[in-house]
Formats: structure tokens, sequence, C-alpha cells
């Protein structure tokens, strides 16, 4: 990939950033000398399992993770399966400063809402970007800053590629696997109005300090946090019969809005049929009146509104909540449903589908559930008590779950050790954007019906196989594998040569391969196509019985490899974790 | 075609059996179709008046029909809350002058092209949306005003949702209308049923097995991208023996009908299948989805429901009048509808086209010279058996007492009731079918289209 002289400069991270270290996840990368808090010795006491150790070793990289790089089961192995659980729990132990130093490339990322407002400023009408292009080599118009504009849709594409970058390349793997979960559990639809610079902050701030935090933090962060009160419109709910003084609809009588009350209740924590009515539902939103965004296009900050606010007493699941209590309604609200029994069983119940399987079972839930109950909503405890049990060992649960999009991009370009390349442009250059790896494999998910941070309703994306599986779905897929293989996403250099080093011969290639792709779990069928696609290619005339093994000893080209690559990354194996 | 069997018949096949021309029970219609096509290959007039022809014409007439040449409903979503007021002009009415200073449509005058198209005396077209006229003239485009959905949501979001998921309010319903509506037509399966253009699925399809959402229909293919390497489409061979295993479940389920898809749509040769008639669509995403709905239909794939969004409509400041930005937006859609009709020809015939917008604008313009999210909007329908040249439902008026929170066109046709009627009519679906959880339309509700 050429480099514009002076105008721009690369940053390259590759999926193995810190695997050099042949140390444990606790080491710092080479030559980086960084305080860091050793590991805690591994207290986790794996249950029995029928599975192989490696077998259990793929499962959790799988499931805990994006799927494994060609050297992690090594890894892992020589770390130890438990040592690796407990410190992927621990992620504050884990040293990921490649990927921080990487994500400097995306100066939005750790800037304000009010700061985005100010720097990526909405457009005046009429200036609506071009669509974008639908081919994997094609640009993003989007990234195009143009003379000096920065589009608001550039924010939504850096949190776009970030999200597709930890995936690919984060070593706290568990933790980026939450921070999605918690993102899409507590969803916010980027392209509402002012969402689409409230993100970068409801992410950073909101959701990821308590992805493995306590639930009562989460859910209280996330209910203060300007986006979630934009998005379910509760920065507009007031008191019923509430004057509005000022605006365009002055004069007029404004009252409850229950968006933001319902799916509280609903869709964040005790779950449909948790056992709230509709009168709890009216009685929370009171509860939250007043709760509002100051400015929310200039500013986008939590702002309490006394003068909104409904001050009467309330009676929220049976509890008395006592007039006159202002802000600190909302507050007891979140207190009561984050420790309500059927949340715990609604979190459980989620959490099981994303780390086992999409009917988990009963058993696991209740005693998941139970640890939510007992630890007070320790969200590490629950998620360890998932983990660590007979039924994530189980052989039903291994490779039960089908990928997102997002999981088999990232699972793919890990598989293949890709190399990520994040460009950007020098202080003050505005010209176009060269080619950026993690925005076009991010794209990449969302043409495979997964925009990220574009999910319109609040339920988020569905985490069951049938909301993945679908015709279109498959082609667009298989026609991903073919062109991550053959390196046709600019900024993302694979080389699958590389993964069949040293061997000899085409068979020897595709043991290669198939070891490194889909360590134990390719089929008969999915064997044998491969081993047919290496006989195909035209021989000089051979017309014995050897023909295959005389096929199969002789060279494999760069072509071939790349094309068997994309077989194995488009099978149906592979859409599997 | 239609109108030979209409002279031969006198009525439309669905209201032969004397009901208020509601449907009658899929089965039997549908054997009925096929026997109004046998009767027009055979030429026997003994059929004339059969509800239901013997089985040896049934057997003889699927035998040469080979692909059913099934009904289409084409669903056009105009995102963003078209201005129905704009679209369907009520230049009869002196209140849509008083408060639209700026972007009011001009009354007609002979002679003028600049200002609205009479269509019956009170409401006029607006001017670029021009090339429907003739449809209208023709009496194959209806339109139904102050239409729409009885949630007070202004937001765009929900609107939609409820709008495509049928029920206002109501958050979280799993399937969309569309879905539904194929769950209970008797028409036969096909890999390419229920096609959006475009690279999400809409809501409204949600629910529906193996509905394909496609951003181009030419990419539904594997490996054939310009640019690959030549032998990346041996890969497709590749990709299609993995995936013929049929032991392995969903995916290999899945995987299989991908493959069968693309032959599917290999054999259709959709390259055989140009525009038609002369028809130039433009180059937009509307114009685009539907010439593309258009090759799907000619060649005979089995398509019943095809959807296309259309956006661009949100129009809240500088939209215009009878020219700039809304009347570009009004151009789009009439060339793409216009081109449509133009490239189906007589297949107009098995084809209805059905323009919906989540809700309309507010009746004021505002201080942008645009208007903001309001209630009732305007919604078309074209083709099928549409009785068109009419503007269908009871004008509220927009005298400040008859707007809905004293803003907004008022809404007199609830959009489940045209839903329902152009659905149930044109797919031939049960009269019980229920298209909307927890709501009926009333007999005396349906708009009249058919009628």
């Amino acid at each position: 990939m050429r480099l514009l002289v002076g105008l721009a400069w690369a940053v390259v991270v590759t999926a193995s950033v810190a695997a050099c270290s042949a140390a444990g996840p606790g080491a710092a990368a080479s030559g980086a000398a960084r305080p860091q808090g050793a590991p805690p010795a591994p207290r986790l006491a794996l249950p029995a399992s029928s599975l192989s150790l490696d077998e259990q070793i793929v499962h959790v990289l799988d499931r805990l993770g994006y799927g494994p790089r060609p050297f992690d089961v090594e890894r892992v192995r020589r770390i130890g399966l438990a040592a690796y659980i407990d410190a992927q729990l621990q992620p504050e132990t884990i040293d990921d400063d490649a990927v921080t130093a990487a994500l400097s490339a995306y100066p939005t990322l750790s800037m304000t809402t009010a700061e985005l407002l100010r720097e990526y400023p909405r457009m005046a009408p009429g200036q609506a970007p071009p669509a974008t292009g639908a081919r994997p080599g094609d640009m993003d118009p989007r990234e195009m800053p143009g003379r000096g504009q920065r589009p608001p849709a550039r924010v939504v594409a850096e949190l776009q590629a970030a999200k597709v970058l930890r995936a690919v390349a984060s070593e706290r793997q568990l933790q980026e696997v939450m921070v999605d979960f918690w993102f899409n559990h507590f969803n916010v639809y980027a392209q509402k109005g002012a969402a689409r610079w409230m993100l970068t902050s409801y992410e950073r701030d909101a959701i990821r300090p308590h992805a493995l935090g306590r639930f009562r933090d989460l859910v209280t962060a996330t209910a203060r946090h300007p986006a979630m009160l934009f998005y379910l419109d509760n920065w507009l709910s007031v008191r019923e019969g509430t004057v509005i003084r000022a605006g365009p609809n002055t004069g007029q009588r404004a009252g409850l809005n229950e968006n933001y009350a319902r799916e509280l209740l609903e869709l964040h924590t005790l779950g449909v049929d948790g056992g709230y009515t509709q009168a709890d539902v009216v009685e929370v939103a009171r509860c939250f009146t007043g709760w509002s965004i100051d400015r929310p296009f200039a500013e986008g900050r939590f702002a309490y509104r006394p003068r909104a606010h409904d001050d009467g007493a309330k009676q929220v699941l049976g509890a008395l909540i006592p007039a006159a209590g202002g802000e600190g309604d909302g507050l007891q609200v979140l207190d009561i449903v984050a420790r309500h029994p059927s949340t715990a069983r609604f979190v459980a119940t989620k959490l099981a589908r994303r780390f086992v399987s999409d009917d988990p079972p009963p058993a696991l839930i209740e005693r998941a559930a139970q640890v939510f109950l007992r630890t007070d909503g320790d969200v590490r405890r629950v998620v360890e008590a998932i983990v660590v049990s007979p039924e994530f060992f189980s052989p039903e649960a291994r490779r039960a779950k089908v990928k997102t999009p997002l999981e088999l991009v990232a699972s793919a370009v890990r598989a293949v050790d890709g190399r990520v390349a994040l460009l950007r442009p020098l202080a003050g250059d505005a010209g176009p954007a060269r080619a950026d790896g993690a925005a076009a494999l991010a794209r990449a998910v969302g043409r495979l019906g997964q925009p990220l941070y574009e999910a319109q309703p609040p339920t988020g994306y569905a985490d069951r196989a049938e909301s993945w599986v679908s015709t279109g779905a498959l082609v667009g897929r298989m026609n991903f594998a073919l062109a991550l293989a053959n390196g046709r996403y600019p900024g993302v250099a694979v080389d699958p040569a590389a993964l069949a080093r040293d061997a000899e011969g085409a068979g020897d290639v595709l043991d290669r391969l198939l070891a490194t792709l889909l360590p134990g779990r390719a089929s008969a069928e999915t064997r044998a196509v491969l081993a047919r696609q290496i006989a195909e290619p035209p021989q000089p005339a051979s017309r014995s019985g050897d023909v295959t093994t005389a096929r199969a000893a002789r060279p494999v080209g760069r072509a071939e490899v790349a094309r068997m690559t994309a077989l194995v990354l488009g099978s149906p194996e592979f859409q599997r974790r | 075609m239609r109108r030979m069997a209409h002279e031969g018949l006198g009525h439309p096949p669905a209201c032969a059996h004397g009901s208020a021309c509601a449907p009658p029970p899929a089965r039997a219609v549908r054997a009925e179709a096929i026997g109004r096509r046998a009767f027009v290959k055979a030429g026997a007039l003994a059929l004339v008046g059969l509800a239901a022809p013997p089985p040896f014409l049934l057997r003889t007439a699927g035998a040469e029909q080979g692909a059913a040449r099934g009904r289409v409903l084409v669903a056009v979503f105009q995102r963003g809350a078209v201005d129905g007021l704009s679209m369907i002009v009520p230049h009869g009415e002196p209140a849509y002058y008083a408060a639209r200073a700026a972007i009011a449509i001009p009354r007609p005058e002979a002679g003028r092209a600049d200002v609205a198209v009479d269509l019956d005396g009170f409401f006029g077209l607006h001017p670029a949306l021009g090339p429907l006229k003739p449809l209208w003239d023709d009496r194959r485009l209806a339109a139904v005003h102050a239409c729409g959905s009885p949630h007070s949501s202004r937001s765009h979001f929900d609107a939609q949702d409820f709008m495509e998921t049928g029920t206002p309010g109501v958050k979280g319903t799993a399937d969309g209308w569309l879905a539904r509506a194929l769950a209970a037509s008797a028409a036969p399966a096909s890999a390419f049923r229920a096609v959006a253009l475009g690279s999400v699925l809409p809501r409204s399809l949600r629910g529906q097995p193996g509905a394909l959402a496609l951003p181009n229909v030419r990419d539904f293919n594997v490996g054939q991208d310009p640019g690959m390497p030549p032998d990346s489409r041996g890969a497709r061979q590749g990709f299609e023996a993995m995936y013929a295993e049929r032991s392995a479940g969903p995916l290999r389920d899945a995987g299989r009908e991908s493959f069968e898809a693309m032959r599917a749509l290999r054999d259709a040769g959709l390259e055989r299948f140009p525009p038609s008639n002369g028809a130039r669509y433009p180059r937009s995403r509307t114009g685009e989805g539907l010439r593309q709905i258009a090759q799907l239909i000619k060649a005979d794939v089995g398509l019943e429901v095809g959807f296309v969004d259309s956006g661009g409509w949100d129009t809240h400041a500088a939209q215009g009048n009878e020219r700039g930005q809304l009347a570009a937006r009004f151009t789009d859609l009439a060339e793409s509808l216009a081109a449509f009709d133009r490239d189906l020809g007589a297949r107009m015939a098995d084809v209805v086209v059905l323009t919906m917008s989540e809700f309309g604008r507010t009746v004021r313009e505002n201080g942008n010279r645009g208007t903001d999210h309001g209630h009732g909007t305007a919604m078309l329908v074209l083709g099928g058996d549409v009785r068109g040249g009419r503007v269908l439902g009871r004008w509220p008026g927009l005298a400040p007492d008859h707007l809905y929170d004293r803003r907004d066109l008022a809404i007199t046709t609830d959009f489940r009731d045209l839903f329902t009627e152009v659905a149930t009519h044109h797919l031939h679906l049960p009269a019980t079918t229920a298209l909307f959880p927890g709501y009926t339309t009333p007999p005396a509700s349906r708009p009249g289209l058919f009628a």
C-alpha cells in the first residue's frame, strides 16, 4: 500500500499486535516498560468435560472473544485455560497498549459530545453526502472530509471502524465482547437526530467502564446518558399538563413520554414477562420526568429540570416512592429494578444466550440468576458462573452459535492473521483519507446486515441464528470470504500463503489451512470439497489411480491457496462459533 | 389479456361470487385465476361464468402455464414523511394558500406548466408528478388522501416501525405486515417470492422466510465481482458443494437455497429483460429499484412482493414549491413509477404499486420555508384492478378546528384499512386474514379502490 509522501502516515495494526509475547497476557509488549499488576494466580477450577483440551480452548476463544488467531491455541495451552479465562475476566490486568495507540488515529474517540457537536457540525440542507459504494474496494465518501468539512457521519464512521478494530486486535477480547453485548442490550440508534454525536461518549463513558462491573452502575449510567434520554425521548418527558415556556411550541401543553420507562422495564431490566404492568410504566415515567438534556444539539449534557418533574408520590412494582423525591425518584427506580429477581433472570438469560446457545439450559440460567442476586448484580461473577460451567463446556454447546456479521468478519481476519491499516492525515491536511482497513471492514459488516450502531429498534440486534441465516446473508458471507482472502479490502493485508508456509504439496497445504482456520472443526464434506479443489486445476496427462495423490503432492500457487482460504472462511463450519 | 378477460366475463372474478367484492377463499380464487387464463388460452366459451373450472382443465392449465404468472405487490416506502399536501394539492381549499405563502403550489391554469395539474376540480397533482397524469387519465392510478397512522408519534423511526409492523403504538412486534400477507397467500414458494432492493431487510418483511434484501440483483452471485481473480469463479462451485450436504441444519439449508436462487436467477437470464417499450428509469435508488423489480417480474421468478425505499422526503427547510428540493424528489418518483408502468405494459394488470410514508407534514409552513412533522399524508395506488382517476378518502379540510393537534392534516383513512384492502384483494388473501394484530377493518372503512 503506497503512502502519499508528506501527506499521510500509516498506523498498522496486526491481529497479532501483542502476540510476540510468548509470555502470558499480563506481560507488557516487548520493549514497552509499563507498570502492570501481575495477574492473580488462577483460581478457577474448570468443570470436567468430554471435550478434548484443544476443543475446549477453541471453544473458549470462540465464545469469550472473536475467535482464534493462528497461534492462540498454542498460547492458551501454554498459559493454561483456566488462567486464560481468569485473565480475560479481569481485563484491567491485560496490556492492550497497541490497540490504544492505534485508535489514536481516530480523533473523535476521545472527544466529548460538546466537542463533537462543535467540530463536526450539522450540514446545511441539500448537502447530503452521496450514496456509498457497494463494492469492497470502493471508498466511502463519508470518509472524505473534503475541504475543511467535517461531516457528522465521520463520527459514527470512526466508532464503527474502532469497534471492528478492537474486535480484531484487542487482547482484552472478553471485554470487547461485553461492551458489544451491553451496547446492544442498551441499544441506541446512531441515526436518530442528535444521537450520532452522543454515542462516542455513551459507549466510552457509560458502557465500557461498567461492562464487567455492577449492573446497577451500568443501568444508571445509561439512564443518565443523553444518548439514551434522546433516543427514547425521555428528555421530552414532563409532568402531565406542563405548559411549554420556550421554543416553537410555546404555550402548548406537554406531558409524559412513556417510551424510556417502557423500554427500561421491558428491554433493559425485568423483561417483557417480568411482572410489571402498564401502571408501572406510567409511574416509572413519572419518576423520570425532568431527566433531560442541556441543548442536545449544542451541549449534549445531562440536565435535571425540576420544573418538569412530577413530584407526587408514586407506586413502582409495589414499592412506594414518597413525594418530593426530585431527581432521586429515578435513582430509586433504578435501585428497585436493578435488584429485581426478574432482572436477574432476564440478564442471565441474555448472557447465557450470548455465551452458550440460542436456547440456554434453564438450570444454567437459574444458577446464573442466583449469582446475580447474591452478588448484587456483579456482571463479572455472573459471566464467570456461565462460562465456567458444565453446560458451557458440553458438546451440545460447542459450535452451537451462528456468528453475527461482526463476529464473522472479526474472526475471519483473526483466523488469517490479517493486518489492518489505519491511515490518518497529518494535522491540517484536508485531503481525502487513504485506505482505512478497519473502516472497510466495518462497511463489510454493514453490508452483511449488521450496520454497527445502526440497529433501529431499542431491542438492538438479535442474538439468534434465524436472524442471521438467510439466503441473501449467506451469499454476502461467501463474497466477503472471497474478497478478504484475495486481499480486496484496501487496508487489510492478508497473506494466506503464509498460513501454509513450508507445506509440502497441495495435500499438506490443505491440512495446514484447515488446522489453522478451522481447528478440529472441518467436516468431511468441507474437507472433500477442498481436496477436490486442489485436484481440479489441469494436470499433465496422468490417468492412473494415483492421480489424486500426484495432484495432492504438487506445488500450490498463491492464488489457489487464496481460493482455498476463501472456501474455508465461507464454509458452513466457519459461520459457527 | 386482462381486458379480454373482462370483456368475456363481465366482472373481475372477485366480484362474480355475489358478495360485496369480498375476495373468496384463496383456494377457490386461485383455481379461478388459473381457470380464467385457461379460458383465455383455450378460448372455450363453456368456461364463462364458472366459479371453479373442472380439475382436468386445471391440470391442463397448470401444465401449460409453466412458471405461474402470479400477482405482485410492490411497496414504495417514502422515508422521511412526505408532504401529502404538495403531492396531491388541495388547490380548491383557500386555507391551503393562506398557510403556505412561500411553498404552496399555484392553482391550475390553462397553458401554464409550473402549476398544479388539475385532477378533479379540487385536487391537483404537483407539476413534477406530471408523468403520472396519463396513468391517472387512464384510470389506473388512484390516490388516498388524509391517510396514515392514528398514533401521535412524530418520530420518524418509531412511526416507520409502527407502519411496517402494522401495530401503531406497539413496539417489539416481531414480524412485518408484508410477511403476514405472504404467510396468508397461497402463491407457490419461490426463492424470489419477497425481494427488497437494499442491503437491509425492511421491517415490513421481517419474519418472511427467504425474503431477500439485495442491494443489486446483479450482485446476487458468488465470486462474480469484477476484479476478482478468474479462478474465484470456480470457487462458487466449491461453495455450492460445501453447502450441498442435506443433513446439517439451517445453515446448509439456507446455503442450498442461495445456490438454487442464484441458479434460478441465472436461468431467468435477467439480462434478457431490459426495460421494454422505451421505458427509461431515472438513475436513482428508486428508479434502479423499480427497474430491477420489473426485471424480476418479467423473468417470472415467482416474485410476489417487491419493496423499494425512496428517501429524501424530510423537507424541514427550503422545501420549495413547484420548483426546488421537494419538486426534484417528486420528479424522481414520478419518472420511476411511469417508467415501471411503461416497462411492464399489459403485465401491470397483475401488479399493484402502493406508496406509503410514516406521516405527513405540518399544514403551515415553518420559519425555514419548510414543513415539520405532521400527521395525515397521501398515498398512491397504481395498477392491478385499481379503479383509478379518483382521490379517495374523506377530505377533512384544512380549517383550524379540523386539523390534528391544530397543526396537521387529520387522518380519515387508517393506513391499515388501505393496506388491508390492497393486499387482500390483490394477493387473493382470505378475507379473514389478520394482517394487523388487534385491528380489523370495518367493511365500511375500506377506501373502495377496487369497487
